[in-house]
């Protein structure tokens, strides 16, 4: 470091001029302005700001001033230091903001190319409207009850009034295990969960159960044999036909869109009484189809209607079967396919996409149907 | 079951449409699939021509006629109206009446008919078919008309009832009398509010027995299978008597063929009531006939030529020779009428629905008769439909009626005592109790309002629904003829509910998670066979080929059901491969089905009660387990290739992680090992486990490279991956709830150590030996890096791991940090005999 010198030098005070310092000022001004790039700008820098630079030089003198100067120098030459400080400072600003700027312009991609790294996986558009639908009922208060595909044949017909020799068991052609008088069947619909449901639940009994079943139907574009439903079933005390209807009223609003509603028709299961089919409003041109050949539906064919599932009131032989006294309780029971509702609802026109397992199809899906 | 429109009309005289009648069927529910119309799409003159001469034309490849063919003074030539017609049919005779389409006419399928030269004549018509008039598949020749019954020029249609309506009526099991023109025709009379006139109650127009012969005796051993017999008989009928074209038509509507007279008087009759009929040659008969049970295996010969062994169970019609009939189900070849026979003995029966549904069942024979038996005939019927078919062999074929002999069991009646308001209560809407009598009544059943009893019913159905057995029964058939469209909806409340269930819960989350890391969830048959079995190398002693087994499977290929999901799940992979997908990531999520279900596995129970728990247990156990599981396959990239270089292809370690994350799902560690699955890389295998309470571990499935022959067999990439884990158990072993972690915030001592180890040691058991060496101080630990090669030594690995140590309460010290270091190399180099690299 450079001690203050202690010689007089005349050029050097005369250096602390008004003058001198503002010729510094202006001489570093410009060459602040000059400086093209941040490289320069370090040149410049150094050359008028450095420990060499004219005003720090002049800076060293002002120790030798008399005490009555010296304020008076010290503080030109300080404002003169803090100028060319400012200068620097903005001009470096503006020289790092057209750097980076240009970096950045230097640095762009093209975003339209590919990301995907790893492909999208999906979840089966099936498994997740069962789950929106079972949905719908858990918030209404209802469980998901469950039971085994293989089921046993007195849970899947007996228990549900489909006596042995009855024909309505010839109404569902049924797998059975190792042999007709095994007791085992591969579940023909999702009703035997119904009967698990009253066998092992306190009532009142409020379930909805989601299930995959098994029918001897071989596989085209509307038939499989092997299938899913969605059923449901309430038993309590004073449970009516109205509460039926109002509840599957209140899911097809929920799965269709306000103001979507459900007709019945008489039917016939062995499993309720009275049984009926139903039919849930076309939530695509919500009837006006019907008689309408400039609009026609393709969801239900201008029918105005489109079929759904079927449903009833508990048959008391059924409550009977599961020690539930029918005198105090009544129940309703209702059940849908899922394929069905997914062709309907999502537009799949042919059952083989829905079982084939390719990629597009449940892929198209993501994890939400 | 179809049936025409003006038929119905007949019987009810409800003059509407045949579309209007199925709507109100609809709604009364009775399932009409379709309407369609008699001769659809047909336009333009069909008159009824007489053929006047018949020129055969020999000097074609085939004869040909040109007939000369009265038309109708309007409609041909000359004062009678003669045209000139080429035919090829040879089934007619001058003088007969058929059917012409003159030119102008389309007949269905759009053919239109012109005057045309043709086999070097003009033919000016066209004499039809059956077919071509779209009545039938009936080809053999044309239509010849009853002779006599119609004039040349006359309309066609009404003749052949062109243009009425069908009804095709899906009938349920239920509703065994809408399987007859009587069935119906009541529904539509209470459905238009029409009184209905039973054709049961309009006596037959029957002449009293003639004395000249006696009739056939008949019997029944077996009340309990046959509680009616009946046996009518006719001498001397007419076997060339033609059946009338009116019952033509009604058998055709319905989708029967015209046999002969006798035999379509039995259908019609059929039709008509709802009693099945069967008619014998009386000259074929020897001795009485009677309803009883075969001798077991006694050998019979039914209608379609098949002999069959019959069994104690079964329900025969016989005579002193032997079965004449399976009753109820089908005749046999013995005694059968032909078209020669004179005397016939009708037989109209009553037989137990149970009975001809099991000889149904077991001959695997459904006929007219079955189908209406199995259902339920009306119990009264049997005498009143042998009369009327009686009227009609007399009146159409004639003959002597030589009278009817029966034997009849007592009958018993069903009573129904119901609260008049039940059906406003099961509704949920206010319905008049004298509403509910008057419906009640018109369909048939008696009404009684009890005295004294409050509001309660005595209800006696009629002797036509054997289906209305309970009070819910009655309050059916209310409610459809009240209309469901009526109901009122009203939205029940339940009470609070509790959600999904954890395992639900948790089930959802594992496929969300599989489909966010690239899975695609497929749902495949669970259906596999031997063939399956052997690519995927599942050796005779492998447990998983312990499944149960359909008696009646889809394909003789697949009889069995799966054990592990990957059976299945590999093929769907092979089908994603061979349709151009060159890399493949799909799970499913699904029952598997553990061991054999032996005969008479499962017993029956009772159905008056519930089942009390030893009963529910024995049941319960005797069905095979079927645990949920997981499985997942992956083949080529699983990272794709593209402008950022090269993708990846998955591999073993792909298969354990997505384990790994399923099992992280439920807040379980998976722990793998090695493991020889055969269906896997015998070296790249891992056997995964999870410990239970006790540290025990317990092996919840597989994952790793596939075996080569089996990536072959299935058409996979070389070095496809899958697992498979039973999610049923890692669920079970999830928390219910996740303890929250203690951390220090003292500064961390990070420790990295290469260890060399023979190379078949595994790194989990180093990574072990480390942890427990290294003692509470360590936070945690990972492997870096794997290397094998010359500066190791052959035979051996150097595995390099980096540990992060931390005190809870102090910065640790060097000291305590190299000593902790210290302890960890030994415990590895005691456990595992590794060195310090
Ligand atoms: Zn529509």
């Amino acid at each position: 470091m450079s001690a203050p010198n202690s010689s007089f030098d005349p050029k050097q005070v005369s250096a602390l001029g008004e003058d001198a310092v503002n010729q510094m000022v202006a001489a570093a001004l410009v060459d602040i302005a000059g400086a093209a790039d941040l490289a320069a700008l370090k040149e410049v820098r150094l050359a008028h700001a450095g420990d060499r630079s004219p005003l720090a030089l002049a800076n060293r003198e002002i120790g030798a001033l008399p005490p009555a100067a010296k304020v008076e120098v010290g503080k030109r030459v300080g404002e003169a230091r803090a100028r060319i400080k400012d200068a620097l400072t903005s001009r470096e600003e503006v020289l790092q903001r057209q750097r980076d700027e240009e970096v950045l312009v230097a640095e762009a991609v093209d975003v339209t190319v590919p990301t995907t790294r790893r492909s999208l996986g999906g979840r089966h558009p099936l498994t997740t409207l069962m789950e929106a639908m079972a949905d719908v009922f858990i918030a209404m208060g209802y469980s998901v009850a469950e039971g085994p595909e293989l089921e046993a044949e007195w849970v899947n017909f007996d228990a549900l009034n489909v006596p042995a020799d009855h024909p309505a068991r010839t109404m569902q052609d049924t797998f059975y295990v190792t042999s007709q008088d095994s007791g085992a069947v591969l579940r023909t619909q999702t009703s035997p969960i119904q009967i698990r449901a009253m066998l092992s639940r306190e009532l009142p009994i409020h379930v909805v159960a989601p299930g995959r079943v098994y029918r001897t139907d071989e596989l085209d574009a509307t038939h499989t044999p092997v299938f899913h439903q969605i059923e449901g079933l309430a038993v309590d005390e004073g449970l009516t036909m109205a509460d039926l209807k109002g509840t599957l009223d209140h899911l097809a609003e929920q799965m269709f869109g306000a103001g979507i509603v459900t007709r019945l028709r008489p039917s016939y299961f062995p499993f309720t009484e009275p049984s009926a089919e139903v039919d849930l409003e076309c939530f695509v041109c919500r009837g006006e189809s019907v008689g309408n050949p400039e609009r026609p539906c393709r969801t239900c064919g201008s029918e105005g209607w489109i079929e759904w599932g079927g449903c009833g009131m508990v048959n008391p032989r059924v409550l009977r079967s599961v020690g539930i006294d029918a005198d105090v309780y009544s129940g309703f029971a209702f059940g849908m396919g899922i394929e069905r509702t997914l062709m309907f609802r999502n537009g799949v026109t042919d059952m083989h996409d829905m079982v084939e397992g390719d990629l597009r199809f449940t892929r198209a899906f993501g994890v939400e149907a | 079951m179809l049936i025409s429109a003006s038929w119905l009309r007949e019987l009810t005289g409800v003059d509407a449409s045949g579309r209007d009648i199925a709507a109100r069927l609809i709604a009364a529910g009775l399932e009409v699939e379709g309407v369609h119309v008699v001769g659809e799409g047909l336009t333009g003159a069909l008159v009824v021509g007489r053929v006047l001469e018949i020129e055969e034309l020999t000097e074609f490849k085939k004869p040909i006629r040109f007939c000369q063919v009265e038309v109708g003074a309007e409609n041909g030539e000359g004062s009678t109206g003669v045209r000139g017609i080429i035919c090829g049919a040879r089934n007619f005779n001058v003088g007969d009446l058929v059917a012409v389409a003159l030119p102008g006419t389309v007949l269905p399928g759009g053919f239109q008919i012109a005057s045309r030269e043709t086999y070097g004549r003009l033919s000016d018509g066209m004499i039809c078919s059956e077919r071509e008039m779209g009545l039938g598949d009936d080809h053999d020749g044309i239509l010849v008309l009853t002779p006599d019954s119609a004039n040349p020029g006359d309309d066609v249609r009404p003749i052949l009832g062109i243009g009425d309506q069908v009804l095709d009526i899906a009938v349920t099991p239920d509703r065994g009398y809408a399987l007859s023109a009587r069935g119906i025709a009541r529904e539509v009379a209470i459905a238009y509010g029409v009184a209905f006139v039973d054709p049961v109650d309009l006596a037959p127009d029957l002449p009293a027995p003639s004395a000249r012969a006696v009739p056939v005796e008949c019997g029944s051993d077996d009340f309990s299978a046959c509680d009616l017999f009946t046996l009518s008989t006719v001498l001397g009928f007419d076997p060339s008597a033609r059946t009338p074209q009116w019952m033509r038509n009604r058998l055709r509507d319905c989708g029967m063929r015209s046999v002969s007279l006798a035999v379509d008087i039995t259908n019609y009759v059929l039709l008509e009531l709802g009693q099945p009929l069967h008619a014998f040659d009386v000259d074929r008969l020897q001795g009485a006939v009677i309803a009883g049970r075969p001798a077991e295996g006694e050998l019979f010969t039914t209608l379609d030529h098949v002999e069959r062994a019959l069994v104690a169970d079964d329900l025969v019609i016989r005579d002193d020779r032997g079965a004449i009939g399976l009753a109820g189900v089908m005749g046999g070849l013995d005694a059968e009428i032909s078209d020669t026979t004179t005397n016939i003995a009708l037989e109209s029966a009553h037989f137990s629905e149970t009975v001809i549904a099991r000889s149904s069942r077991r001959y695997r024979l459904s006929s007219e008769a079955s189908r209406r038996f199995e259902r339920g005939v009306d119990r009264t019927l049997a005498p009143y439909a042998a009369a009327r078919a009686m009227a009609l062999l007399l009146e159409l074929g004639g003959g002597e009626y030589v009278g009817m002999t029966a034997v009849e069991a007592p009958m018993t009646e069903t009573v129904i005592e119901i609260d008049a308001d039940l059906p406003a209560r099961v509704a949920g809407m206010s319905i008049d109790s004298q509403r509910s009598i008057e419906l009640l009544r018109a369909v048939g059943c008696v009404v009684t309002e009890v005295a004294n009893a409050g509001n309660s019913l005595r209800v006696v159905p009629p002797t036509w629904r054997p289906d209305l057995t309970d009070p819910a029964d009655l309050v059916e058939e209310v409610l459809r003829l009240i209309g469901y469209e009526n109901l009122p909806s009203t939205l029940p409340v339940a009470p609070a509910g509790t959600g999904l269930t954890t395992s639900q819960r948790i089930r959802r989350r594992v496929g969300t998670t599989l489909a966010h890391h690239g899975f695609v969830e497929v749902l495949t048959y669970p259906f596999v066979g031997p063939e399956d079995l052997r690519q995927l190398r599942i050796p005779d002693s492998d447990p998983r080929r312990a499944m149960p087994e359909l008696a009646n499977p889809l394909s003789d290929e697949a009889p069995w059901m799966r054990s592990a999901l990957l059976f299945t799940l590999l093929p769907a992979a092979r089908r994603n491969i061979g349709r151009g997908h060159s890399s493949v990531q799909i799970f499913e999520l699904g029952s598997v089905f553990l061991g054999e279900v032996s005969n008479n596995a499962i017993p029956s129970m009772g159905v008056d009660q519930r089942p009390t728990a030893e009963q529910w247990s024995a049941l319960e156990s005797a069905l095979p387990h079927q645990p949920l599981h997981c499985a997942g396959v992956l083949a080529g990239e699983i990272e794709n290739s593209s402008w950022w270089g090269a993708g990846r292809v998955s591999d073993w370690s792909d298969a354990v992680e997505a384990a790994r994350e399923i099992a992280e799902v439920c807040g379980v560690e998976l722990c793998a090992r090695n493991g020889n699955d055969p269906m896997f890389h015998p070296g790249r295998c891992a056997e995964l486990f999870i410990n239970d309470a006790v540290g025990e571990p317990i092996v919840i499935g597989y994952a790793g490279e596939l075996h080569p022959t089996v990536s072959e067999d299935f058409g996979l990439p070389t070095r496809s991956c899958a697992f498979e884990v039973d999610l049923d158990q890692i669920i079970a072993a999830a928390p219910a709830v996740r303890p929250a972690p203690v951390f220090s915030t003292h500064p961390v001592a990070k420790e990295d150590l290469a260890l060399v180890v023979d190379a078949s040691v595994e790194a989990a058991a180093v990574e072990q030996a480390l942890r427990e060496g290294a003692g509470p101080l360590l936070e945690s630990i990972r492997l870096f890096d794997v290397y094998t090669g010359p500066q190791v030594g052959e035979g051996k690995k150097s595995l390099a791991f980096a540990l992060r140590l931390r005190a809870n309460d102090r910065t640790l010290s060097a000291e305590e940090t190299a000593a902790v270091r210290q302890a960890a190399i030994a415990a590895a180099e005691a456990a595992c005999g590794a060195t310090l690299r």
